[in-house]
């Protein structure tokens, strides 16, 4: 009897415990909670209220009813994009064009790397890299300048030169395998050096006295490239290739639409700019979600498996 | 002796091989500032590599004409100023209760920030939040949807937290609060982090071109990169540019084009070298993993 009057006290005491602890800690550290509250309203109104608007996908959205009473359509939205050509063909050139960027985007920024850290001169080293980062702050806006500026067919550069050596100027914005290269050399261009980076300071951690060990056996600075700095950078490349493939359902929008044209629709419209034609520029509110909530479910299969797989490798993931 | 001949030529090829990146680099820009510095003829007859034909300043003289230029010109700068501003406080705000590691519901609220680095509404669900915001057409409508980048919060988070605790241990016992440790201990130790990640807002504020496509029609309210975007894409044609006559019309549009991408780079150009020294050190920071 006692014993359980005992235990029953001794409950009632624990939570007012609790209670007076609870409020020592907000006493403490209600500030903490103030701050919290202007970046939580804004992950809220900005991030999860449109989380919600995704729902539209799965309904006939109509402007005056509002995203709640609009009607559910029965996944008619998905029935309509999965008929439609255009959706497949943005499908397939986002995946396209992602791929090419990573088997011309990745080795690129690996190779510049090692290059730079063979390098004597400090000075000369140190200019190079200050160029070589630039193009990675320029927005595609000028960047999609630069390169009608330089590729026209009527007055750019490349074409003028090209002519000179007595060819026919060669349609780079205008006909569909030229397109496809300006646009995959435009990525190496902008990212190349400034993704060297990151492998520089790989290389920077490489211990030196295995160079040292390698010379002192006689291997030449290829061998020892080969056998010492791919080697010793190889779990970086690894990791950021994983990272690079993750991300390969998903395509920004400034780039494709800077670069794309009229005259190469067929292999420069990709997710983000046929979400844009489709939703903002014909109204199909509806289709247009269905689209880009496709994409971000399938761009979220590849994220977290990337993730995933870099993290067993015994790194962490993007965060 | 014979390996050192072999590692001098190694070197050459290196540097060679070096130099032609850095032109690559650079061919862009010098081509665009030479048309944009060059006369008339001299485009036409296609005499313009890379350095000016037949010097002129026309073209600039017509963009700086141009009040509709230098008003988005300056209209950017306030935007990434006021933008950046409000940025940093809300990461901050954010991120430094995160770094507690005592913090009730920290989890929580960290999960709420991951979410959204993997999954976002899109293009319509933002637009339409943006419409029914009333923020159409509105400077808000280029400030409050980017105001806090998940990535540069989780940077921030993960920096204050790698602070030494015994520094506010011994603030907090003498009965300060976290407002005061917060600006007075934690953010002058935290400074060059801090001009990074207000670097990265500025750069991505000043570059990003989607969102004014999207909510700006407005043209008092062009950033420079809409701005620009209709100078070179629209004019695509040197009809359409006749007829639209803000152009002279002795003045062949490519020159003029390329003097429109000059005024909105420059100003990238002026601060860069100091950009790229903030930028090199933010991109290890955000490299530690959190």
């Amino acid at each position: 009897m006692s014993s359980v009057n005992t235990g029953l006290s001794s409950k009632k005491s624990s939570t007012n415990e609790k209670l007076r602890k609870f409020l020592t800690y907000m006493r403490r550290n209600y500030l903490l909670y103030l701050f919290l509250v202007l970046p939580v309203a804004y992950f809220f109104i900005f991030k999860y209220v449109p989380m919600y608007g995704v729902t539209i996908a799965f309904k006939d959205y109509n402007m005056f009813l509002g995203i709640w009473k609009s009607p559910w359509n029965n996944f008619a939205t998905f029935k309509e994009i999965f008929s439609m050509k255009e959706f497949f063909r943005a499908v397939k050139n986002t995946f396209f064009l992602n791929t090419l960027d990573l088997v011309a985007g990745f080795p690129a920024p690996i190779i510049l790397a090692i290059i730079l850290s063979e390098l004597r001169n400090q000075t000369y080293k140190r200019i190079s890299q200050t160029i070589l980062y630039l193009p990675h702050f320029l927005s595609w806006i000028v960047i999609g300048s630069l390169t009608i500026q330089l590729f026209s067919a009527q007055s750019g550069l490349v074409n003028t030169l090209i002519e000179k050596l007595g060819f026919e100027p060669i349609p780079f914005l205008t006909e569909k395998t030229p397109w496809i290269i300006t646009y995959t050399l435009s990525g190496v261009w902008q990212s190349a050096g400034w993704n060297a980076i990151i492998y520089l300071a790989a290389i920077a951690g490489i211990n030196p006295e295995l160079y040292e060990a390698a010379t002192v056996d006689g291997a030449g600075r290829l061998r020892r490239i080969w056998h010492i700095t791919l080697p010793c950078i190889k779990t970086t490349i690894i990791i950021l290739l994983i990272l690079n493939v993750g991300r390969i359902a998903q395509i920004g929008f400034d780039r494709p639409y800077a670069m794309g044209n009229y005259l190469v629709t067929d292999v420069s419209d990709v997710i983000s700019t046929f979400v844009y034609r489709v939703g903002l520029r014909s109204g199909r509110f509806s289709t247009a979600t269905a689209v880009g909530f496709f994409q971000s479910v399938v761009g979220m299969v590849f994220l977290i498996t990337a993730n995933y797989i870099a993290e067993k490798l015994g790194e962490q993931g993007i965060w | 002796m014979d390996s050192g001949i072999k590692s001098r030529i190694f070197d050459m090829i290196l540097n060679v091989i070096v130099f032609f990146s850095v032109l690559v680099c650079l061919i862009p820009m010098l081509y665009v500032a030479s048309v944009s510095l060059s006369s008339n003829s001299a485009i036409l007859s296609r005499r313009v590599y890379i350095w000016p034909v037949e010097l002129t300043f026309d073209s600039y003289r017509v963009v700086f004409a141009d009040k509709t230029m230098i008003r988005s010109l300056l209209f950017t700068v306030v935007l990434t100023l006021v933008f950046t501003a409000m940025s940093m406080m809300m990461t901050i705000l954010m991120a430094y209760p995160l770094s507690k590691k005592g913090l009730k519901g920290r989890n929580f609220f960290l999960l709420m920030v991951v979410i959204t680095m993997y999954f976002s509404g899109g293009m319509i669900p933002d637009y339409i939040l943006i419409k029914n915001l009333g923020l159409l057409n509105k400077v808000g409508a280029l400030i409050f949807p980017g105001l806090i980048s998940a990535f540069n919060m989780i940077v921030l988070k993960t920096f204050f937290s790698n602070l030494p605790e015994s520094l506010e241990e011994s603030a907090l016992i003498d009965g300060a609060n976290y407002l005061t440790i917060l600006v007075r201990i934690v953010l002058p130790l935290s400074l060059p982090v801090l001009a990074t990640l207000s670097l990265f807002y500025a750069v991505g504020r000043w570059n990003y071109f989607m969102d004014s496509l999207l909510y700006i029609t407005d043209s008092k309210l062009y950033p420079i990169q809409l701005k620009l975007y209709q100078i070179v894409y629209n004019n695509m044609q040197p009809e359409i540019s006749a007829i639209e006559g803000s152009i002279a019309s002795n003045l062949l549009p490519e020159s003029l084009k390329a003097a429109s991408v000059m005024f909105c780079t420059i100003p990238i150009l002026l601060v860069y070298p100091w950009l790229q020294k903030h930028f090199v050190q933010g991109i290890m920071i955000g490299s530690i993993k959190g």
